[in-house]
Protein backbone atom coordinates (compact mmCIF):
# COMPACT_ATOMS: atom_id res chain seq x y z
CA UNK A 1 0.00 0.00 0.00
CA UNK A 2 1.21 3.55 -0.60
CA UNK A 3 0.77 6.07 1.64
CA UNK A 4 -0.06 9.61 0.11
CA UNK A 5 3.01 11.66 0.04
CA UNK A 6 1.71 14.78 3.18
CA UNK A 7 1.32 17.73 1.86
CA UNK A 8 4.11 20.55 2.70
CA UNK A 9 4.34 22.71 5.13
CA UNK A 10 6.41 25.68 5.25
CA UNK A 11 7.23 28.19 7.96
CA UNK A 12 7.79 31.87 7.33
CA UNK A 13 9.34 34.28 9.82
CA UNK A 14 9.17 38.18 10.24
CA UNK A 15 10.33 40.50 11.87
CA UNK A 16 12.94 40.44 14.69
CA UNK A 17 12.48 36.64 14.55
CA UNK A 18 13.43 36.51 10.99
CA UNK A 19 16.67 38.31 11.70
CA UNK A 20 17.36 35.96 14.78
CA UNK A 21 16.55 32.99 12.49
CA UNK A 22 18.71 34.47 10.12
CA UNK A 23 15.90 33.24 7.19
CA UNK A 24 12.95 34.57 6.17
CA UNK A 25 11.10 30.85 5.16
CA UNK A 26 11.85 27.38 5.82
CA UNK A 27 10.11 24.17 4.88
CA UNK A 28 9.52 21.48 7.83
CA UNK A 29 11.52 18.34 6.67
CA UNK A 30 8.87 16.32 9.20
CA UNK A 31 5.56 17.93 8.26
CA UNK A 32 3.63 14.54 8.72
CA UNK A 33 4.78 13.83 12.26
CA UNK A 34 4.20 17.40 13.42
CA UNK A 35 0.42 17.41 12.07
CA UNK A 36 -1.00 16.68 15.75
CA UNK A 37 1.74 19.20 17.95
CA UNK A 38 0.02 22.72 18.93
CA UNK A 39 2.31 25.55 17.41
CA UNK A 40 4.08 26.39 20.74
CA UNK A 41 4.84 22.50 21.01
CA UNK A 42 6.65 22.56 17.15
CA UNK A 43 8.36 25.49 18.37
CA UNK A 44 9.60 23.84 21.31
CA UNK A 45 10.78 20.95 19.03
CA UNK A 46 12.08 23.35 16.19
CA UNK A 47 14.23 25.38 19.04
CA UNK A 48 16.85 23.37 18.64
CA UNK A 49 17.53 23.43 15.19
CA UNK A 50 20.04 26.40 15.81
CA UNK A 51 21.00 29.08 18.37
CA UNK A 52 19.25 31.60 15.83
CA UNK A 53 15.80 29.31 16.30
CA UNK A 54 16.70 29.03 20.37
CA UNK A 55 16.87 32.47 20.89
CA UNK A 56 13.75 33.21 18.16
CA UNK A 57 11.69 31.02 20.20
CA UNK A 58 12.93 31.56 23.71
CA UNK A 59 10.33 33.69 25.23
CA UNK A 60 7.06 32.30 23.11
CA UNK A 61 5.03 34.98 25.04
CA UNK A 62 6.74 37.31 22.91
CA UNK A 63 5.52 35.25 19.73
CA UNK A 64 2.17 35.14 17.81
CA UNK A 65 1.13 33.23 14.93
CA UNK A 66 -0.90 33.00 11.71
CA UNK A 67 -1.91 29.28 10.40
CA UNK A 68 -2.78 29.65 6.47
CA UNK A 69 -2.70 33.30 7.09
CA UNK A 70 -5.12 33.19 9.84
CA UNK A 71 -4.24 35.40 13.33
CA UNK A 72 -4.06 31.80 15.55
CA UNK A 73 -2.82 31.19 19.51
CA UNK A 74 0.42 29.28 19.81
CA UNK A 75 -2.36 26.50 21.15
CA UNK A 76 -3.60 26.02 18.05
CA UNK A 77 -2.97 22.13 15.96
CA UNK A 78 -1.11 22.75 13.08
CA UNK A 79 -3.63 19.46 11.25
CA UNK A 80 -3.79 20.13 7.45
CA UNK A 81 -2.29 23.57 7.82
CA UNK A 82 0.08 24.32 4.44
CA UNK A 83 1.70 28.09 5.93
CA UNK A 84 2.22 28.74 9.36
CA UNK A 85 3.99 32.00 10.08
CA UNK A 86 5.49 32.99 13.12
CA UNK A 87 6.25 36.53 14.22
CA UNK A 88 6.46 39.53 16.79
CA UNK A 89 2.85 41.31 17.84
CA UNK A 90 2.21 42.93 14.71
CA UNK A 91 2.59 47.23 14.59
CA UNK A 92 1.13 48.53 11.66
CA UNK A 93 -1.17 51.90 11.36
CA UNK B 1 -16.91 52.25 -3.48
CA UNK B 2 -14.52 50.16 -1.59
CA UNK B 3 -10.52 51.06 -2.48
CA UNK B 4 -8.02 48.74 -0.17
CA UNK B 5 -4.22 48.42 -1.26
CA UNK B 6 -1.01 48.04 0.32
CA UNK B 7 1.89 50.27 -1.89
CA UNK B 8 6.00 51.41 -1.26
CA UNK B 9 5.06 54.37 -2.93
CA UNK B 10 3.32 57.87 -1.33
CA UNK B 11 0.05 58.59 -2.12
CA UNK B 12 -1.83 62.20 -2.19
CA UNK B 13 -4.36 62.48 0.84
CA UNK B 14 -6.73 65.02 -1.44
CA UNK B 15 -6.93 63.03 -3.99
CA UNK B 16 -7.74 60.01 -2.48
CA UNK B 17 -10.51 61.88 -0.23
CA UNK B 18 -11.42 63.76 -3.63
CA UNK B 19 -13.09 60.35 -4.85
CA UNK B 20 -15.01 59.60 -1.41
CA UNK B 21 -16.23 63.40 -1.95
CA UNK B 22 -17.47 62.45 -5.65
CA UNK B 23 -19.68 59.84 -3.77
CA UNK B 24 -23.14 60.71 -2.83
CA UNK B 25 -22.92 61.37 0.85
CA UNK B 26 -22.76 63.87 3.00
CA UNK B 27 -19.59 63.21 4.94
CA UNK B 28 -16.46 61.89 4.46
CA UNK B 29 -13.93 61.61 7.28
CA UNK B 30 -10.18 60.88 7.21
CA UNK B 31 -7.32 59.19 9.09
CA UNK B 32 -3.89 59.82 8.44
CA UNK B 33 -0.76 58.33 10.31
CA UNK B 34 2.14 60.03 9.95
CA UNK B 35 6.04 59.40 10.46
CA UNK B 36 7.06 61.28 13.52
CA UNK B 37 10.72 62.10 14.19
CA UNK B 38 10.91 60.67 17.51
CA UNK B 39 14.43 60.59 19.13
CA UNK B 40 16.24 61.26 16.79
CA UNK B 41 14.59 58.74 14.33
CA UNK B 42 15.60 59.13 10.54
CA UNK B 43 13.61 56.25 8.78
CA UNK B 44 10.88 54.06 9.51
CA UNK B 45 10.82 50.85 7.78
CA UNK B 46 7.43 49.21 7.66
CA UNK B 47 7.29 44.74 6.48
CA UNK B 48 4.11 43.05 6.02
CA UNK B 49 3.44 39.47 5.48
CA UNK B 50 2.40 39.73 1.67
CA UNK B 51 -1.05 37.90 1.11
CA UNK B 52 -2.20 37.60 4.52
CA UNK B 53 -2.13 41.47 4.71
CA UNK B 54 -4.50 41.89 1.61
CA UNK B 55 -6.98 40.08 3.03
CA UNK B 56 -6.59 40.89 6.73
CA UNK B 57 -7.25 45.24 5.51
CA UNK B 58 -10.33 43.67 2.84
CA UNK B 59 -11.79 41.65 5.94
CA UNK B 60 -11.38 45.32 8.33
CA UNK B 61 -12.98 47.37 5.01
CA UNK B 62 -16.01 44.24 4.81
CA UNK B 63 -16.42 44.23 8.88
CA UNK B 64 -16.90 48.26 8.92
CA UNK B 65 -19.29 47.47 5.49
CA UNK B 66 -21.14 45.42 7.61
CA UNK B 67 -21.31 47.27 10.78
CA UNK B 68 -22.08 51.12 9.35
CA UNK B 69 -23.80 52.44 6.24
CA UNK B 70 -20.94 53.34 4.04
CA UNK B 71 -20.80 54.71 0.65
CA UNK B 72 -16.91 54.12 0.40
CA UNK B 73 -13.99 52.95 2.06
CA UNK B 74 -10.29 53.94 1.12
CA UNK B 75 -7.63 51.85 2.66
CA UNK B 76 -4.08 52.72 1.87
CA UNK B 77 -0.62 51.29 3.91
CA UNK B 78 2.88 52.08 3.02
CA UNK B 79 5.71 49.37 3.38
CA UNK B 80 8.90 49.97 3.08
CA UNK B 81 11.29 52.58 4.44
CA UNK B 82 9.90 56.05 5.01
CA UNK B 83 11.28 59.24 6.87
CA UNK B 84 9.54 61.50 9.20
CA UNK B 85 6.81 63.21 8.22
CA UNK B 86 5.64 60.79 5.55
CA UNK B 87 2.25 59.42 5.61
CA UNK B 88 2.25 55.70 6.09
CA UNK B 89 -1.68 55.12 6.40
CA UNK B 90 -4.72 56.51 5.24
CA UNK B 91 -8.08 55.87 5.90
CA UNK B 92 -10.74 57.49 4.24
CA UNK B 93 -14.65 56.72 4.64
CA UNK B 94 -17.89 58.25 3.00
CA UNK B 95 -21.14 58.12 4.36
CA UNK B 96 -24.31 59.84 4.40
CA UNK B 97 -24.03 61.51 7.40
CA UNK B 98 -20.99 62.13 9.72
CA UNK B 99 -21.87 59.37 12.85
CA UNK B 100 -21.38 56.38 10.30
CA UNK B 101 -18.38 57.88 8.53
CA UNK B 102 -16.04 59.17 12.12
CA UNK B 103 -17.22 56.02 13.80
CA UNK B 104 -16.16 53.85 10.83
CA UNK B 105 -12.93 55.43 10.39
CA UNK B 106 -12.00 55.53 14.06
CA UNK B 107 -13.16 51.76 14.18
CA UNK B 108 -10.74 50.71 11.04
CA UNK B 109 -7.80 52.70 12.48
CA UNK B 110 -7.95 50.88 15.99
CA UNK B 111 -8.54 47.59 14.48
CA UNK B 112 -5.76 48.04 11.89
CA UNK B 113 -3.07 48.43 14.20
CA UNK B 114 -4.15 45.28 16.03
CA UNK B 115 -5.38 43.17 13.24
CA UNK B 116 -3.30 43.23 10.46
CA UNK B 117 0.43 41.59 10.01
CA UNK B 118 2.81 44.88 9.99
CA UNK B 119 5.83 45.39 11.49
CA UNK B 120 7.76 48.87 12.35
CA UNK B 121 11.56 49.30 12.13
CA UNK B 122 13.00 52.24 13.72
CA UNK B 123 16.52 53.47 12.82
CA UNK B 124 18.01 56.32 14.54
CA UNK B 125 20.93 59.05 13.90
CA UNK B 126 23.21 57.78 16.34
CA UNK B 127 23.12 54.58 14.69
CA UNK B 128 21.12 52.45 16.54
CA UNK B 129 17.38 50.67 15.19
CA UNK B 130 15.37 48.40 16.35
CA UNK B 131 12.08 46.82 16.50
CA UNK B 132 8.99 49.18 17.60
CA UNK B 133 7.22 46.92 20.51
CA UNK B 134 3.34 46.62 20.10
CA UNK B 135 1.58 48.84 22.76
CA UNK B 136 -1.18 47.84 25.08
CA UNK B 137 -3.30 50.93 24.73
CA UNK B 138 -3.53 49.88 21.05
CA UNK B 139 -5.50 46.36 22.10
CA UNK B 140 -7.75 48.46 24.30
CA UNK B 141 -8.37 50.39 21.46
CA UNK B 142 -9.02 48.05 19.41
CA UNK B 143 -10.92 46.15 22.21
CA UNK B 144 -13.94 48.84 22.20
CA UNK B 145 -15.36 48.08 19.23
CA UNK B 146 -15.66 44.38 20.27
CA UNK B 147 -19.69 43.97 20.67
Amino acid sequence: MITPASPPLSILYFAWVAEQIGCRQEQCAAADEVRGLTIAALLERHAKTSPGHTAAFARPDRLRAARDQIFVSLDTIIGDARELAIFPPVTGG
Amino acid sequence: MRDVRIQTDAFDTGAELARLENLPGGAVASFTGLVRDDNGLIELELEHYPGMTESALADLADAACARWPLLGVVLIHRVGPMHPGDRIVLVGTASKHRTAALEACAFLIDRLKTDAPFWKRERFANGQSGWVEAKEKDDQAAARWDK
